[in-house]
């Protein structure tokens, strides 16, 4: 199911900044990583999908609804945790993620309910009737993160929702959004500038670099394709290379190892011949699978 | 197999219930700013002001009362009542202003509100409500109270009670006109500054500072200086309304012949307030 389309969706601010220009991007239902740098359009997007800006040029559609003309609707099905800090500190995190879901259009005795079992699911039991001053970093982000579930999106917005956590907190809010996005049944696009954290939780991924689009797919056909065999062996390493390039292998010499795609399964079992037919010294052979970072690298460095 | 004891995670509940449109949400801010402006559902420290300054108020209504049934004369009227209890006012909505609207943005909670079916004139029509009506119950409540002394001590019967609703009623009206101008300046300023105590001193800054303007104009060499000169402060301009409604120049300012230009100032600075206000918070929800 297809939860956001945009067609070449551009938006220039006044004075000239173009922030997103010609995305054209269709999202599958599932945990979205939407990856760029600070700056590259991240927020405009979420933003435009919030319809709290217009798009300058190009289309929008949540769930199929226009978020210029149906706001309401929109907003309705969808939940936002902003990446700056937003709770007040001198009310408790229940009354506070009641009163907004109040303002979601729940009706009192509902936004009470939804409020402590929101914040059950995100992990905070007795704490929650403590003023949030009081609380750490990592449970200010659980609130937010509550507050953003309160009403039952169907799809919620994360921006940098690990920002300010210490290592345990990044994993366990991790954790938190894979759960939401597996056993709660909701969709989840998560903001990041940090790959590494998104990929390890998202089924697809949208990669966005100075408002164009990089890439968008699925993590597993980004992933699939790219396993590496890397060979090294101490002497003869030329040898080596023409004997696999021989048969039929693309080999790209790396320092002292050959790196070699593992196209079929039965490339591995013929490489291991390879090495052994030559009676090389095998130093190591190591079955890297590529990190999505990598990928962008490696495009990146071929576009200059 | 009996699994009592067990602690059972019932897992995500997705939420079937009605959804309320954006009426309600308005009534839920408007509920919401309404129950701070007296500190209800906040801690004990922020109730001390305002129901410190609503005690006061009610004392004097309370012995103006008591004195108008012993002596059968007034301390106050009800419009003079609104006019002596301005400066108590002003410091109540220089503390509740920025309690309503500075607050939010100090917290920058605003994103999260207006991701919300909640849009920018809605936030302003529930907050000046809020303001409006606590500013009207500081003012109309102690005037029932007067009203009250006065009906049971009545030595007319019914005739002396319809007498005094009659005197209640512009007097309320009086106070929905105070509550409008106090309300829509104070959360002018306050919406400029996320800094309570900077939205505070501002607040009573505007109120006060326009006063001596006021005192220097009246003492001018000029009538028409003088007959205009309550037009510079907030607090004159209101009398002057009243003075010019009443058709009085015995209430401590005089307006001559000027008396609708009084009129239409407060009415413009009650509009313009609100736009602005209006306008300031269309910018803050796009974020």
């Amino acid at each position: 199911m297809t939860i956001i389309a945009t067609q070449t969706l551009t938006k220039t601010y006044g004075g000239g900044v173009t922030a997103l220009s010609d995305l054209t991007v269709d999202v599958e239902a599932g945990v979205i990583g939407l990856v760029g740098a600070n700056g590259a359009g991240k927020s405009t997007f979420i933003k435009i999908m919030l319809g709290l800006l217009a798009p300058s040029s190009g289309e929008v559609r949540v769930f199929g609804l226009d978020p210029v003309t149906e706001t309401d609707r929109v907003r309705a099905r969808v939940g936002y945790m902003p990446e700056n800090d937003c709770l007040p500190p001198d009310v408790s995190a229940s009354e506070f993620v009641t009163h907004v879901g109040r303002l979601s259009g729940l009706p009192k005795t509902a936004a009470r309910e939804r409020a402590s079992e929101a914040l059950r699911h995100v992990g905070l039991y007795e704490e929650r009737y403590r003023q949030i001053g009081g609380y750490s970093t990592g449970m200010k982000q659980r609130v937010k993160l509550a507050q953003a579930l309160v009403h039952d999106p169907d799809l919620l917005l994360l921006d940098e929702p690990t920002n300010g956590l210490d290592p345990a907190g990044r994993d366990a809010m991790l954790t938190l959004i894979h759960r939401i996005g597996t056993e709660f049944g909701i969709s989840v696009v998560v903001c990041s500038h940090l790959l590494g954290e998104v990929e390890r939780i998202c089924d697809s991924l949208i990669a966005i670099e100075a408002g164009r689009l990089l890439r968008a797919d699925r993590i597993s056909s980004m992933t699939t394709a790219s396993d590496v065999l890397a060979v090294e062996v101490s002497e003869g390493t030329d040898e080596l290379a023409s004997a696999l390039r021989a048969l039929g292998f693309i080999v790209t010499p790396d320092g002292r190892q050959l790196l070699v795609p593992l196209e079929s399964e039965s490339a591995y079992d013929r490489i291991l011949r390879a090495v052994a037919d030559l009676d090389l010294p095998l130093h190591r052979l190591d079955q890297r699978r590529h990190r999505v970072a990598e990928l962008f690298t490696a495009k990146e460095t071929a576009d200059v | 197999m009996s699994d009592a004891g067990v602690i059972h995670d019932i897992g995500y509940q997705r939420y079937e219930g009605p959804r309320l449109g954006r009426a309600a949400v308005l009534g839920a801010l408007y509920q919401h700013g309404l129950r701070a402006t007296f500190g209800l559902g906040r801690s004990a420290k922020s109730k001390i002001f305002p129901w410190g300054v609503a005690g006061i108020v009610l004392l004097v209504a309370v012995i103006n009362a008591a004195v108008r049934s012993q002596t059968g004369t007034w301390l106050f009227d009800y419009y003079a009542f609104d006019d002596s209890m301005s400066w108590l006012v002003i410091f109540f909505v220089a503390i509740v202003a920025p309690e309503l609207v500075s607050r939010d943005l100090r917290s920058g909670v605003l994103p999260l509100y207006f991701s919300r079916p909640l849009r920018a004139a809605d936030y302003v029509i529930a907050k000046v409500a809020a303001l409006v009506t606590a500013v009207w119950l500081l003012l109309g409540v102690p005037q029932l109270i007067m009203f009250l002394g006065g009906a049971f001590t009545s030595k007319t019967g019914m005739r002396g009670v319809w007498h005094e609703v009659g005197l209640l009623l512009p007097g309320w009206a009086y106070s929905v006109l105070w509550a409008f101008v106090f309300a829509s300046i104070s959360l002018l300023i306050a919406s400029l500054t996320g800094k309570r105590a900077f939205a505070a001193g501002g607040i009573v800054a505007v109120f006060l500072m326009t006063a001596p303007v006021v005192g220097v104009l009246s003492v001018l060499p000029s009538r028409t200086a003088n007959d205009l000169a309550g037009l510079a402060s907030p607090m004159s301009l209101i009398s002057g309304v009243e003075a010019w409604l009443r058709g009085r120049n015995d209430l401590g300012i005089d307006v001559g012949d000027f008396g609708v230009i009084y009129g239409i100032e407060a009415f413009c600075l009650i509009t313009a307030g609100l736009l602005l206000l209006l306008a300031r918070y269309r910018k803050v929800a796009s974020l």
